[in-house]
């Protein structure tokens, strides 16, 4: 494939690609209505193109990016599943695309209805009194949920719980939410079955502990066996659990965090419910709570009444707003649609697909690879590259060769406590023809590391550019690009 | 059961759950503890077949009324613009729409291309060296802001102007609360930040200025004197700004600001209820290494040939964890990705073509609503919003207006006491004059 220009380098004088109303209010001399000083001087360097050109670079650009809808997509942790057409048509009606968040309150009652079924129907699947749905995405949730339990401490007199607990497999997003939150983190080790060590649980918790934050089933797709006693530790000592919900999509209809002990809970919309990823964004990160973190949830707080819906900003123990308006509700009105189409009955299928596809995947590939657990898993596993690695290959070695098969590799590198890792989440979507397919190209791969390492080594020796030198763009940082 | 999203036929099942050498599905999931085991069904609606779940929901949506169907004069942060339709066709490409971060680079080279065009984009309307690949939207962009100027001044107090977003200010004070940052508001006068008051309010132990440019009013700041002010006492300058009005207007960049922020709503992104907009985050070259957030560098592959890669990650959570510059993980690629689109469709020359639109037509407005002597309380130069007062309250406007199919401007008495009775009138280039003049005379008598 050839080289994609830079839309800035297609850019030619004198071509235009929009239209643009004729002004026909009676027009006034700019420097009338705006001091000489604030106007521009040169003009910001934006393209010149045609809408042709416009559309043909971005077509150009589509075909050199994988997505879920170009092929399997087992990226650990994220659930990478389809995205429903019919969600996009629903968040395009004009009536929930074209609403202004300050109009009138009695105008936007059917948006408002949304958002409250949908809270309505999270509260079920997780098994909380509350939700919120304002954070913008899950790290956004884990900082908004952090913040609660911060400010339900401060309210019951204990300032001085200062100490957020994670798993070492935890996602970085857990400790540096706890930080943004103003938290310290606490590391809390793994044990050799994959799982949170209950001993180190009891050693690091203590009357600073504001809270567990954990991963149920966690990153090693792992189901946390000992939740139950975890939440009797962390209670015991004053502390509450936070759910990360990033991989819920194991447990619908199965599990429920509100039963597990957990207090407070965010969901990724982007992940479980299908709200497509974007290429990085937006997801939609609600946060559930139990009773007592009510009083604390974040402003507005959406109330029904005789009257309808309306948004109480009365709130006094709030900590407040977390983002203008009331999140990211193009992609709530999307996994309420998936919600909608799905049903209990379809949900609870979903999480037994997923398990399922894992496991036979997880089975399938237990020859070739290393096993670090060896027992069943939920929605994702890990495996690990070390036999490869005594080979000369590694696991970025082996992600980079997938790309010669069409797939987007697995998660590499994480978690951070299983050498030369590599997270598959196969997720529900996908039929047994993928998986075995993918399966095939696994182990062809493990035997080309055992036979001729140097394609995999070489990997990748389809794509549109080869590797890509990453020290050279960190050492000498080029972030825009500069008119030569 | 059988569901179009679920291919598993009994048949592949049944192989599958053999080659695991279980024999249910319920063995799968024998480490659920059975004290927390779910044994019920969700009490939540049953599923809907397509046709009429689409019908539902479009029954739901046609109860709201729309900017599309009305005509809204409303904006205070979100506005009614020029959509170019070729940006929805843009990013109904699924290669971009379902795809995650570009951690791949050499399947990602398009969603890391446009992104760097992104970067580029926003650089020139802002003046500034850096920008990164987006954050949630202006307000929490601002917030970032405020928390980075902290870490890097090793201070904790900003001060933040009454002439910011509203919204944006509450969302500042909890992140503020966060980090342990004290937040300080400076008084406004005649629409604009008190620059008198900035003077002593000024000292040592700010770590950050926070103005807004076009403020909350739509009022042109004095940035040349605040800047002055704020970099007597070395503390970094920061403007949230609406990025079309740069299109025209003089980039904070070039006023010695430290920290760009602001939405980019206005290009090429629907309302959507307040959200998903997108957050844009810009930086001198010096605080490079301190922005929040993913940023696409350009480099070269083994070939030597073009190529673009997430770079810096330094900064970020999955490699720094509890030290990471920001939490932030995803972020709002796709309509970064429409605002690029949105933003090269307008170009050199439609962009300065729609700001000025903005600046005519709102000053159209505005003199209009002075012919029928409606009293407009602050006179300094503006971009596409202006307060007007009126006699009764706003609420009662509205409803007036919204029977002729008019949405009116936001009702400053919800977040200024003062401002009881005025109204924040927002006139895009989509407004035309005859709306315009049918929108002031529907007031005549509110004078």
């Amino acid at each position: 494939m050839k080289d994609q220009p830079l839309i800035f380098e297609i850019s030619k004088p004198g071509r235009i690609g929009y239209s643009l109303p004729d002004l026909d209010v009676p027009e006034e001399n700019i420097d009338q209505l705006i001091p000489s000083d604030y106007l521009r001087t040169e003009d910001a360097e934006l393209p010149e193109v045609s809408e042709l050109d416009i559309m043909r670079h971005y077509t150009a650009l589509s075909k050199r990016n994988h997505g879920v809808d170009s092929g399997f997509y087992p990226l650990g942790s994220c659930t990478m599943k389809y995205n429903p057409k019919i969600n996009e048509n629903v968040a395009r009606l004009t009536g929930f695309s074209y609403i202004h968040p300050l109009q009138d309150e009695a105008t936007v009652q059917g948006a408002m209805e949304l958002m409250y079924d949908l809270s309505e129907h999270l509260k079920e699947i997780t098994g909380m009194d509350a939700v919120t749905l304002q954070p913008s995405a899950g790290a956004h949730g884990e900082w908004t949920g952090l913040m609660m339990i911060r400010a339900y401490h401060e309210a019951n007199g204990e300032k001085h719980r200062t100490q957020v607990i994670v798993p070492d497999s935890a996602h970085g997003t857990n400790p540096a939410s706890a930080t943004v939150a103003g938290f310290e983190t606490v590391t809390v080790r793994s044990d050799q079955n994959g799982l949170v060590d209950l001993d180190d649980l009891k050693r690091v918790v203590g009357e600073n502990t504001a809270a567990l934050m954990l991963t149920n089933p966690n990153t090693l797709g792992l189901f946390e066996e000992h939740i139950v006693e975890m939440a009797e530790i962390v209670h015991s000592v004053g502390g509450k659990l936070y759910y990360d919900g990033a991989n819920l999509n194991a447990i619908l209809g199965k599990a429920r965090p509100g039963d597990m002990g957990f207090d407070v809970v965010h969901l990724n919309l982007h992940k479980t419910f299908t709200g497509p990823h974007g290429g990085g964004g937006p997801g939609s990160g609600p946060v559930g709570v139990k009773k007592e973190l009510i009083p604390f949830l974040p402003k507005p707080v959406l109330v029904k009444d005789e009257n309808g819906l309306r948004f109480d900003e009365d709130r006094p123990q709030s900590i407040g707003r977390v983002k203008s308006f009331y999140g990211n509700f193009g992609i709530n009105v999307r996994a309420y649609t998936y919600i909608r189409s799905m049903g209990p009955d379809g949900l609870k299928a979903v999480s037994e697909n997923a398990v399922l596809n894992a496991n036979y995947m997880l089975k399938k590939l237990a020859p070739y690879y290393e096993m670090p657990y060896d027992r069943i898993c939920k929605h994702e596993f890990v495996l690990s590259a070390k036999r490869q690695k005594k080979l000369g290959v590694r696991a970025l070695d082996i992600a980079k060769r997938l790309l010669d098969f069409g797939y987007h590799p697995p998660t590499i590198y994480f978690p951070l406590n299983v050498e030369e890792c590599m997270m598959i989440e196969p997720t529900e979507t996908e039929s047994k023809e993928t998986l075995d397919a993918f399966i095939e190209a696994m182990i062809q791969i493990a035997k080309e590391a055992e036979e001729e390492p140097e394609i995999v080594q070489e990997a990748p020796h389809t794509t549109v550019v080869k590797r890509l030198d990453e020290t050279l763009a960190a050492r000498n940082p080029i972030l825009k690009y500069e008119k030569k | 059961m059988k569901h179009r999203y679920l291919p598993m036929t009994e048949t592949d099942r049944k192989e599958m759950l053999e080659a695991i050498g279980v024999e249910s599905i319920d063995d799968l999931f024998a480490d659920i503890p059975e004290s927390v085991r779910f044994k019920g069904k969700y009490n939540i609606k049953a599923a809907k077949p397509e046709t009429e779940l689409f019908r539902e929901l479009s029954q739901l949506a046609a109860k709201n009324k729309d900017v599309k169907t009305n005509v809204s004069f409303l904006g205070a942060g979100v506005y009614d613009h020029y959509i170019p339709a070729i940006v929805d066709h843009v990013i109904s490409r699924s290669e971009f729409y379902t795809a995650y971060t570009p951690y791949q680079p050499e399947i990602s080279q398009g969603e890391l291309q446009a992104i760097f065009e992104f970067q580029t984009m926003i650089c020139e309307l802002t003046g500034m060296d850096v920008a990164n690949s987006s954050m949630y939207d202006g307000g929490t962009a601002l917030a970032e802001a405020a928390l980075l100027a902290a870490g890097q001044t090793k201070k904790k107090k900003v001060l933040v102007s009454q002439t910011v977003h509203p919204e944006t200010r509450d969302v500042l004070k909890t992140y503020a609360k966060g980090q342990n940052v004290e937040v300080v508001e400076i008084p406004y006068r005649n629409g604009v930040t008190d620059v008198e008051a900035l003077k002593e309010m000024m000292n040592a132990e700010v770590a950050s200025v926070i103005v807004q440019h076009p403020n909350f009013f739509g009022q042109l700041e004095p940035l040349h004197q605040i800047e002055d002010i704020s970099h007597s006492e070395k503390s970094l300058l920061i403007v949230s700004s609406n990025p079309l009005a740069l299109g025209v207007l003089s980039p904070p960049g070039s006023f010695g600001a430290d920290i760009v922020v602001g939405d980019v709503q206005p290009f090429g992104i629907p309302m959507s209820f307040g959200g998903p907009t997108c957050g844009y985050f810009a930086v001198k070259k010096e605080l490079m290494r301190k922005i929040p957030g993913r940023l696409v560098g350009q480099t070269v592959d083994e070939e030597g040939k073009r190529g673009f890669v997430l770079t810096l990650q330094a900064r970020e959570q999955h490699i720094r964890r509890d030290k990471a510059t920001s939490n932030i993980c995803s972020n709002q690629a796709l309509n970064a990705l429409a605002s690029s689109v949105a933003m090269t469709a307008l170009g050199k020359t439609g962009v300065k073509e729609m700001a000025y639109q903005n600046i005519q037509k709102a000053n159209y407005a505005k003199k209009m609503f002075e012919k029928k002597g409606f009293s407009i309380p602050f006179q300094g130069p503006m971009f596409n919003e202006f307060v007007v007062k009126l006699s009764k309250p706003v609420s009662l406007a509205n409803k007036k207006l919204l029977e002729k199919g008019i949405i009116g401007g936001y009702d400053l008495g919800r977040t200024y006491p003062e401002l009881e009775k005025h109204m924040l009138v927002a006139v895009t280039e989509l407004r035309s004059k005859e709306e315009i003049d049918l929108f002031v005379n529907e007031l005549e008598g509110w004078q």
